[in-house]
Parts: structure tokens; sequence; C-alpha cells
């Protein structure tokens, strides 16, 4: 079994560690089995099944999956959340950047403001929406609205706490980065004449590229993910009641759909509902992975 | 470069330092509001959300007292849940990943290679995916309860922790271990006496990501706690909304006030480790 090529470490601890593997490993493969393991594997075959109780699962081939392309909540929120993302991507990116950017100049204050920025990040995504709603309503009440009666607020107020929580994480790590662009970099653009702009696009975002990659990343896997903030916010608020009689939530994104479609009232398949899931796992890791690809290949060695 | 151009460069500095301080005031905000609408009549927090709490207005304290009990549940018995939750939770976690990473980065075998890439591969599996399953296995093995509850947290949180003590213990060079085991030490000895002490600035980070996750987590909790008999802090926000026709928005801003005052001493007094923590957690893209 044991090949000639392993390391020196292993051949050295091979016999007295290896009697151990049950201690060490033990503990968080059977927990990794209950809590990932296992459940991952279920749900894929229960996706293909229709069912009540998992007890009486039936195989159905492909039914679910046809029901939930059929599916126009479904698809609306794709769309809702597809746009969500790519915004709040953007915005967040942006704005922190620009604001780690600052902060790395050397300014009064630095620290306080670094604080301040990181720390809406701590505060959880169920309490986040809650004081949101509040601040949202109490400036709409002056406009005898809401923020649950109009799906354009309902999409911006959700933009804007994004903004709120990201922006101060997403700063901590363009920080780090931009603490490791070389200084003499930096010095030797500008003996040779380059202006500020010019060193800031050729120079030093070429070099924060990690640092863009990893954000950009967490940024719009998030942003596909997210579930507190948009339960809290308006859980999916104003609906729309259609010829058919089927309700469509017009802020309700991917995570709450399959939520709702697994826990909700009128929820009936709970095979459907997971169906939305795998689907959902295959958009979110395929997305995460095709841009860590497409970043990645913009990134400079040193 | 002449004095000029000096004078013009710390004049931006001051403007820029201008601006960031009043965004910093429009970032505090939103925190501010939920202090002054804690002490708010319920019926004047959506009317006059920004107006200091003067007059007639002006709740006292009765906001908190009532609080106590609002949403037909003890609060005080969800921060006992989340506090436990979470304690439990991170100390698991903790303990048994950086034993398992150890093991996975010292032998390296093709079955720990396999573990390994488990764990990087569940990290990009969303909790949507395993949800459903997740919480019907949770239920038969009776792990439904605070107290058994941190076993599927150490399961569904096993990756990224993995991960990062995986990338620590290969940086650590094997010296030391091959001097106690010289010295007669056993594997546990070695591990407990002279590995985990080397762990610890990555044991913080990863403790510190974990605190923040599972003590802001809604939906594990939800899905595999029996909701009736124990709720953590987010579970009992989110159900005040459902438990009386219309909400109370003083006494939950109250609550929210309540909530994220230990989040904010602690951000405060482990400040440092927090933002090393964050920026050491984000490398697993």
């Amino acid at each position: 079994m044991e090949s000639k090529k392993r390391s020196p470490i292993a051949r050295f601890f091979k016999n007295p560690l290896r009697r151990w593997c049950w201690l060490f490993m033990g503990p968080v493969l059977a927990a990794f089995a209950i809590g990932f393991v296992w459940p991952f594997f279920q749900g894929i075959y229960l996706s293909f099944c229709k069912f009540r109780l998992i007890r009486d699962a039936k195989f159905t081939g492909l039914s679910n999956y046809t029901a939930v392309f059929a599916d126009e909540s479904f698809r609306h929120s794709f769309w809702y959340t597809a746009l969500f993302a790519v915004v709040s991507l953007v915005l967040i990116n942006v704005l922190a950047f620009t604001v780690a950017y600052l902060l790395t100049q050397g300014l009064k204050g630095s620290n306080v403001f670094r604080t301040v920025f990181f720390m809406p990040n701590l505060i959880g995504g169920i309490v986040l929406g809650y004081i949101w709603s509040m601040i949202f309503d109490g400036i709409l009440s002056k406009y005898n609205t809401s923020i649950l009666l109009e799906t354009k607020y309902g999409f911006w107020g959700l933009i804007i706490l994004m903004c709120w929580q990201q922006i101060g994480y997403m700063m901590i790590i363009y920080i780090a980065g931009l603490q490791a662009v070389p200084e003499d970099m930096l010095e030797a653009a500008k003996i040779d004449g380059a202006t500020k702009w010019q060193t800031l696009f050729k120079v030093t975002i070429p070099n924060v590229m990690p640092s863009i990659t990893i954000c950009t990343f967490l940024g719009l896997t998030n942003g596909f993910k997210l579930f507190d903030q948009n339960l809290a916010l308006t859980a999916g608020q104003p609906f729309i009641i259609q010829a058919d009689g089927t309700v469509i939530k017009t802020t309700e994104m991917l995570a709450l759909n399959i939520y709702n479609t697994f826990y909700g009232s009128s929820s009936t398949s709970p095979g459907v509902a997971q169906a939305k899931a795998v689907i959902f796992f295959i958009l979110v890791a395929g997305l995460g992975l095709a841009q860590l690809a497409f970043t990645r290949k913009r990134e400079v060695q040193n | 470069m002449n004095a000029k151009t000096l004078s013009a460069e710390n004049r931006t500095k001051t403007i820029l330092s201008v601006v960031l301080s009043i965004i910093c005031v429009i970032y505090v905000l939103p925190v501010l509001a939920v202090v002054i609408n804690s002490f708010k009549l319920n019926t004047y927090v959506k009317t006059n959300t920004f107006d200091l709490p003067t007059g007639e207005m002006w709740a006292g304290t009765s906001n908190f007292v009532k609080g106590m009990t609002f949403g037909n549940y003890p609060f005080l018995k969800s921060v006992w849940y989340s506090v436990v939750i979470t304690i439990a939770s991170t100390a698991l976690i903790l303990l048994f990943t950086s034993m398992a990473a150890w093991y996975i980065a010292r032998v390296n075998s093709k079955f720990c290679k396999a573990v390994y890439f488990l764990c990087v591969f569940s990290m990009v599996v969303p909790f949507q995916m395993v949800m459903f399953t997740l919480s019907k296995t949770a239920d038969k093995l009776h792990l439904n309860t605070p107290w058994t509850i941190p076993i599927v947290y150490l399961g569904f949180g096993a990756g990224l922790a993995i991960f990062m003590f995986v990338g620590f213990v290969k940086s650590i060079p094997l010296e030391i271990e091959e001097a106690a085991s010289i010295d007669g030490c056993g594997p546990i000895r070695t591990y407990f006496s002279v590995v985990f002490p080397m762990l610890r600035p990555t044991m913080i980070s990863v403790g510190i990501l974990e605190i923040m996750w599972v003590w802001n987590d809604y939906l594990l909790p939800v899905l595999v706690l029996d909701i009736n008999k124990y709720r953590t802090l987010p579970i009992h926000i989110q159900y005040l909304k459902g438990s009386y026709g219309t909400v109370d928005l003083g006494a939950t801003m109250a609550l929210i006030l309540l909530s994220i005052i230990p989040v904010i001493v602690f951000y405060l007094s482990c400040q440092k480790y927090i933002i090393k923590g964050v920026a050491a957690g984000a490398v697993k893209g």
C-alpha cells in the first residue's frame, strides 16, 4: 500500500501516530458524516424522488427538475438574485477598495476609521434586517409608503444594508493586499514620473489582484447565498398574485425561495424544493469556481 | 518635492480625513437609531424614528422590562442558549479539527488527502443544499438540543477549520515534534503538550470566525432545534414578529440593543484578533 515516495515526515510518524488514527480523525469524521456527507448525498438522491416523508420516497427521475424549471417564482428569484449579486458585488468592491486605498495613505485617524467601518460585520443578518427595516420605514413613512410596498425599495434597501455590512469586511482584505505591495515598485513608478492614477492602475491594482480575486469571489457567492437579511428585511414582499392563483414574491431571493418551497405554508413537495437546492448548489459552486479561474489568470507573479 | 506640492498634499489629506469622519458618523447612525428608539414609546418609533425620545415619547426602561418576556419566550433564556451553543461548538471545533488537521498534515496518506479534499469541497456547498436532510438526520439522532447541536456545527463547520489548521501545521518545522518523540512522548502527549500550544495563533483566528458564525447563525438552529423549547437570540428576534398581530417596535429595539451590546464589547476588546482572524479566514478563496 505505502509507496516509497512518502515524505520523511510520514515515515517518521508512521507507526506511532497511525495507531491513534481513530482518536485524531474519529470525532471529526463522525460529525462530518452526520453534518455534511450523509445529508449531501441523501439530498442529491431525494431530489429525484417524490415523497412527503423520507421513508416512503419513490424514485421519479427528473420530474422534480422539470417542475422547478416550470416554476415561475423560481425563475423570478433567480433573475432577481443574479441582478442583486452583480450590483452588490460591484458596489461593495469599488467602495471597499476606495476606502482601503484611502486608509493606507497615512491619514490621521486611520485606525479609528477602520474600527468603525468593520463594526457592522459582527452584527448578525437577522438583527441587521430589523435595524434597517426600522430605518427605511422611518424615512418612507414620511412619504406614506413602506419598504414592503415597492420592489425597488426592497431591492435598494437590501443593497444599502449589504454595503453597510460588507464594505468593512472587504476593506480589511484589501488593506492587507495593499500593504503587501512592494514599496520599491511604488518608488520606482514615482521616479519614472508616473502620476498617482497611473501608479494606481499600472502598479497597485495588478499587485493586489489576489485580494480582488478573494473579494469578488466572496462578494459573488455571498450575494447568491444571501438569506437572513432577505428574510428579516422584506421576506419577499410585496407579493404579486397572478391570474392562476400562484404568488410571485417580488423581493424573494433564491435561498429564501428554496426555504419557502420546503417549509412555506403552500409547500406541497419537498422533492421539488430539494431539486431547487441541488440546482442552487451547482450554480453557486460553478459560479464561484468560474470566477476564481477568471481572476486568477490576471494575478501577477512576483 | 517642493514646499508647494507638499502643502497641497497635506490639504488633500485633511479634506480626506474630514470626508472619512463624516462617513464614519453616518456609519454609526443605524446603531444610534437603535439606541434612541429603544427608549421610545412604541407608537412613536414609526412616526418619529429619528427624533430623540423626549417628552411624551420617552419610555424609560419600560421597553426593556417588556422585552424580557416579549414574544412568549423569556429573553434571558435565549441569551443563555446562544452562549451555551456558541461556546460548546467553538470549543468542540477547535479541539477536534486541530487534532484531525495535525494527523492529516503529518500522515499525509491517500485517506488523509481524500478527507482534506472533502473538507475543501464542503466549503463551497451552500447550506440550503443540505438543510432539509441535515435537520431530519439531526432529529433522528436526537441532536436537536442546545447540548448536542455542537456536533452538527462540528460536522458542517469542519471544512474551513481543517483547511486553516492544515495550512498552519505544514508551516511548523517537524524538528520540534521529532525532539519530543525522541524524549519519549507518544503521539497524544506530543500533540497536547507540544503541538497544541504552537497552534495558538490559528486557534484564535479559527475561534473568532466560529464564534461570529455560530452566534449570528439563524437557519441551522431554527431547523435543528425544537423552537418551542429552545431559541437562540437570532431565532428569538425573528419570532417576535410572528407572536403578536403587530410588532412592538420599541421592545424589539430594546432587545436588539441588548443583543448587540455584548457583540460590540467583544469587538472592541478583541479587535486586533478579530481583524487578523477575518483576514486569515478570507484566504479560503
